[in-house]
């Protein structure tokens, strides 16, 4: 197939070879010749679409003068020529001028006077050259055509409506019913030469004359009624369960397998937003599993097998199908359904493994693809004993592959290592044996990738898959990957064995690379020279790096100039091993609102503001973004965690603070989005949970999060109305503070304007803090106010008139907690000492409420809102704990605290608290937040 | 009999055909004229947005004749379609008194361009069924067509709407034409 596609191309590029741009455009006198020659008109014409797809470009100037030699030829009555003016006119109206020109030509054509390869053409032409002020006046005919017996012209106009959905929503919306009509209609009874849909351009005019049954139109009437309703949940589910149920008879409105497979996937997203009907929808897809085209049963058991939760109960009637079509005789069923196994089988091994020996079968398949997507898939459901043979077989025909199935193989092995540890030198050496072929860069990079992960999660195979990383860069031509490679070098090397044999790979690529590998490489040897224990290494690298002084390049020579004195001034901890890194969506955020605001630019950026966090809570983060990969890794149970190594148990509470970054992050950004908040400033902190107001099964549930601005203080209050039928209309939450002295000042109040049912909505409430010294710990009561409508239970509309009434909610209170942000410091002890004792406060309670230390700590940390520093958040058993906290105070001030507590039965815990900061009145504050 | 005639008129015109330009302001009845002319018809119209272009048999003469939109927007767009044209029919509403000096301005603008040179100029004071109507002696006077220099011109009362008036003026471009 793609054969004689080449060679037809290869063909004509043969007999066009000899004109290009300047050479058409100069042509294009003959528009201009009168009597026009049809022909001759019609090869310029094609001439000039063989150089728009050949991605020739036109300037405005050209294409518009071409633009108006081409409506000339609306005089022809040629419809082949006719044919081609709109094909041309199509590519031409996005970039020439006053393409308005030709409207009165296409509306006569499209009227039902003329032939039907005009109207359909011209339709969608039209709707290429009009804008929303001109939609009113064709509104009448498109609509006319929606509903036109001709398919052709039925279809262009849906299509048409479809595109024009996005420039003028509230005209399209109302040919709803066209939409509607147009998918129930009658089949066309006069079927002699049918024509499938696809002829419509480009096909001998004869052609037009017949009438089509391929019920397309179905497809496009579908995707348009879906694009009217999509915002309206009720209305898509409805949608869904209208053509569903009728289409379970024999004598199914959709009969467009086309039109069914859209069914299926708006059956989906109704699913996805509505977990509640995944019970109903999934008996809807089971049903189409036996629907009579292939196509409709691929779309349900993909769909089925993408549920998230679904039980292998009820994955088995998808799989089964899918297992069906592997052994169809037709090559691209056979790839779809092998894909989508592929795919489950990355989830849920088990239910895919009753298809290994169909799959078994498919391996030795002539078609490439599908015996890539058969092996990978075997080897992610297959046991221990089949790793080796089907890795023998890859290797087979691994040369013959393109490079993305190679990525897909490659990474299939990656992820096995986990799987089976210990296959892990038949995988490596099949990996280290992948990289001597021919590849890209992404194929590369997935191969170190996959050793990167025997690293990580094999300790038995590190040393092996490092040596095979060292041969990697030895003769590598992407600098991203040696960097890369050496980076992982310079953190794993100083931690074997024999850390001296790595270093002469390392010197090797400062002596041969460029300079980006040579300063990467000098950066590894020193973290040799800082971490490995043995003072001969330590000296020899010394030695190494003062060779690199001579570097040509300045970041070279620098690196190792600094190296070279963090060495010898011994002050490691502080650069080289320093493990903090700054909260990058914070710190982002922060760089955005101060190169947004002019008036900040007078100051230097704050930096003492942004929290920190470790490298390892970083990484944590990475991984738990691609913690849907990482449960493929270990087919559901991942073995090693990725922070066992170097943190032990209960590690966990530091974690928290990175996920509450992001998610700030998301607020801020909803934030800046109302004007009334836009003058406070950049956000300071947002409370990590939000508080639940009400219980979960009331009429209206809301919860309520606190933003802490500079000067500001935001409440949030995400509003739920479950109350099926009643629309609630601009939802105030009023607010009253518990007690008159607090300095807070209400200087806005947000209603959310519309609450559906099942639909959440967001109302705000603004205070200022009218005395900056003070942080006012205060507890509000909340009542919400709004006016409630009820809907018409069959048509859904809210009654005109409503009533106003009130629901009360929970109280809400602002802590000294909410005006901290946790920050990571890698030393407690030497921040401890640097901020001195000047403004330390000390005090010692009796925390008799706290049942335990474990229950102590977890309070203070919730009170203080500041981050428990090397796992001193968790208490490992005894009686005695020291905890030690690290924060930001708004404003910038670094605060720490030194949590002492002992337990004893009789008298519960007891605490002395030590707090110190830049400022005394801060660390009054902070230990008034506990006592 | 006929076919001796179009031998000999085929003869005076060759193979080409007539190429006339309809313009004018908006809703001064051009699109109703060009389809008056082709099909004999009073068609119902909506404002042009752009042209309509059809070919129109009369005497024998088939004549290639293109519509312009008269709206303020399009009007700029009318000399893209100046080339090659034999003759242009401006049409002039002639009860709407208001805006005659617009017309007249277009027109004049028109007749100033190079490739409209040798082209022969047929005004229709039109709407000559309405009350208050411009005699064509008015309609001449306040366009300035006596002005006119080097220019082969004439104007005829017409209503498109009763059809009286249109077949004069195309046999007068006929005759002109011929000679």
């Amino acid at each position: 197939m793609s054969y004689s596609k080449r060679d037809e191309d290869s063909g004509r590029i043969g007999y066009h070879h000899y004109f290009d741009k300047t050479t058409v455009l100069q042509e294009a006198r003959v528009f201009n010749e009168s009597p026009i020659n049809a022909r001759k008109c019609r090869a310029l014409l094609t001439k000039i679409l063989y150089l728009i797809s050949l991605g020739e470009t036109f300037g405005t100037t050209e294409a518009t003068e071409l633009f108006f030699s081409v409506t000339k030829l609306f005089q022809s009555k040629d419809s082949a020529l006719r044919q081609m003016v709109y094909l041309v006119i199509k590519e031409l109206s996005t970039v020439a001028e006053d393409v308005i020109m030709v409207t009165s030509s296409l509306m006569k054509d499209m009227q039902p006077t003329s032939e039907v390869m005009y109207r359909a053409n011209a339709i969608r032409v039209l709707r290429k050259i009009t804008d929303a002020s001109m939609l009113q006046g064709l509104e009448r005919f498109l609509k006319a055509a929606i509903v036109d017996k001709n398919a052709k012209v039925s279809s262009a106009a849906l299509v048409s409506s479809y595109h024009l959905y996005g420039i003028a929503k509230e005209v399209v919306k109302r040919w709803a019913n066209e939409a509607q009509e147009a998918i129930n209609a009658k089949p066309p009874s006069a079927v002699s030469a049918a024509t499938s849909y696809m002829t419509s351009f480009g096909n001998v005019p004869a052609a037009y004359t017949a009438v089509s049954n391929s019920n397309i139109v179905q497809y496009h009437a579908l995707g348009l009624l879906y694009a009217i309703r999509q915002k309206d949940r009720m209305a898509v589910n409805k949608l869904v369960q209208a053509y569903a149920a009728r289409s379970g008879m024999s004598g199914s409105v959709l009969r467009s397998p086309f039109a069914q497979c859209l069914l299926v996937r708006y059956a989906c997203k109704v699913m996805e937003e509505d977990p509640s009907s995944t019970r109903a929808v999934y008996e809807l897809l089971e049903g189409w599993l036996r629907h009579k085209s292939e196509m409709v049963n691929l779309e349900a058991a993909k769909a089925i097998c993408e549920i998230k939760d679904a039980s292998a109960k009820e994955l088995f009637p998808a799989v089964t199908t899918l297992q069906n079509f592997l052994s169809s005789g037709k090559p691209s069923i056979k790839f779809a359904a092998i894909r989508a196994l592929n795919k489950l089988a990355m989830t849920k091994p088990a239910a895919v493994a009753p298809c290994n020996i169909d799959m078994e079968n498919m391996i030795t398949d002539q078609n490439r693809s599908i015996s890539t997507f058969a092996i990978t898939t075997l080897l992610k459901t297959g046991n221990e004993a089949s790793v080796e043979r089907l890795m023998k077989q890859i290797s087979g025909f691994m040369s013959e592959i393109t490079d993305e199935s190679k990525v897909l193989v490659v990474e299939a092995v990656g992820s096995l290592c986990i799987k089976f540890p210990a296959k892990h030198h038949v995988m490596l050496s099949f990996l280290s044996g992948a990289l001597r072929d021919d590849g890209g860069y992404d194929f590369k990079r997935a191969v170190v990738d996959a050793i990167f992960n025997f690293v990580k999660y094999i300790p038995e195979s590190k040393e092996a898959a490092l040596s095979h990383l060292c041969e990697i860069i030895e003769d590598c031509e992407y600098s991203k990957l040696s960097v890369k490679i050496l980076h992982l070098l310079g953190v794993e090397g100083p931690k074997c064995p024999q850390p001296t044999k790595y270093i002469r790979y390392i010197y090797n690529r400062v002596i041969l690379e460029n300079a980006v590998v040579r300063g990467a490489a000098v950066s590894a040897l020193a973290k040799f020279g800082v971490n490995v224990e043995d003072e001969a290494v330590k000296q020899s690298v010394k030695v190494l790096l003062s060779r690199c002084l001579d570097d040509a390049d300045d970041e070279v020579r620098d690196r190792a100039t600094m190296y070279l004195n963090v060495i010898k001034s011994g002050d490691e901890k502080g650069y080289v091993k320093d493990d903090s890194t700054y909260a990058l969506a914070y710190l982002e955020r922060q760089l955005l609102a101060y190169v947004s605001n002019p008036e900040a630019a007078d100051a230097p950026f704050d930096l003492t503001s942004v929290p920190k966090i470790s490298r390892q809570e970083e990484q944590e983060r990475g991984a738990q973004e691609q913690s849907a990969v990482a449960q493929s890794l270990g087919g559901g149970s991942i073995s090693p965690p990725a922070s066992s190594s170097n943190g032990g148990a209960g590690s966990r509470p530091s974690a928290t603070t990175a996920p509450s970054l992001d998610q700030q992050a998301i607020y801020a950004q909803k934030l800046s989005e109302v004007s009334e908040f836009t003058s406070f400033g950049p956000l300071f902190k947002s409370s990590a949970k939000p508080v639940e107001l009400t219980e979960a099964e009331t009429e209206y549930v809301v919860s309520c999060v606190k933003h802490v601005f500079a000067h500001h203080v935001v409440f949030q209050f995400n509003i739920r109305n479950t109350i099926n039928d009643t629309v609630l209309e601009d939802v105030n939450v009023l607010m009253t503070a518990e007690s008159d002295d607090v300095s807070l000042v209400e200087v806005a109040i947000i209603p959310a304007p519309q609450l559906a049912y099942d639909v959440p909505g967001t109302a705000y409430v603004a205070f200022e803090r009218t005395i900056l010294e003070e942080y006012p710990e205060c507890t509000f009561s909340s009542v919400l106010k709004f006016i409630a409508k009820d809907c018409d239970p069959t048509s859904g509309e809210p009654d005109e008139e409503g009533f106003e009434d009130e629901y009360q909610v929970e109280e809400v209170s602002l802590a000294i907690g909410d005006f901290v942000l946790p920050s990571y410091i890698p030393s407690f002890n030497k921040g401890w000492e640097d901020l001195g004792a000047e403004f330390e406060v000390v005090e010692t309670l009796a925390l008799t409420a706290s049942p335990g230390i474990q229950e102590a700590c977890n309070d203070i940390i919730a009170l203080l809102g500041m981050q428990a520093l090397e796992n001193s958040g968790a208490v490992q058993g005894s009686n005695v704990h020291t905890m030690v906290l690290s924060g930001i105070f708004i404003g910038g001030i670094r605060v720490l605290a030194r949590c002492r507590m002992t337990y004893d039965s009789s008298t519960g815990v007891t605490l002395q608290l030590a707090i110190r900061s830049a400022n005394e009145e801060v660390s009054q504050v902070l230990i008034g937040a506990i006592a | 009999m006929g076919s001796i005639f179009s031998r000999i008129l085929g003869r005076l015109w060759g193979d080409k055909e007539v190429r006339i330009l309809i313009l004018g302001l908006d809703g001064a009845g051009k699109t109703t004229i060009l389809y008056r002319l082709q099909v004999g018809e009073v068609v119902t119209t909506i404002p042009t947005i752009g042209f309509n272009v059809e070919t129109v048999q009369y005497k024998n003469i088939k004549f290639q004749v293109w519509d312009l939109g008269g709206q303020t927007s399009i009007r700029p767009y009318w000399r893209c379609y100046y080339a090659n044209t034999d003759a242009v029919i401006y049409v002039v509403d002639s009860v709407d008194r208001d805006r005659v000096s617009t017309a007249k301005e277009e027109l004049m603008a028109m007749l100033e361009e190079d490739e409209l040179k040798d082209a022969s100029l047929l005004v229709f004071a039109n709407k000559q069924d309405m009350a208050g109507a411009m005699t064509s002696a008015e309609v001449s006077d306040a366009l300035g067509l006596s002005t006119l220099m080097n220019r082969q011109w004439s104007i005829y009362k017409t209503s498109a709407v009763k059809g009286e008036g249109l077949t004069e003026g195309l046999d007068w471009l006929i005759n002109i034409m011929q000679k």
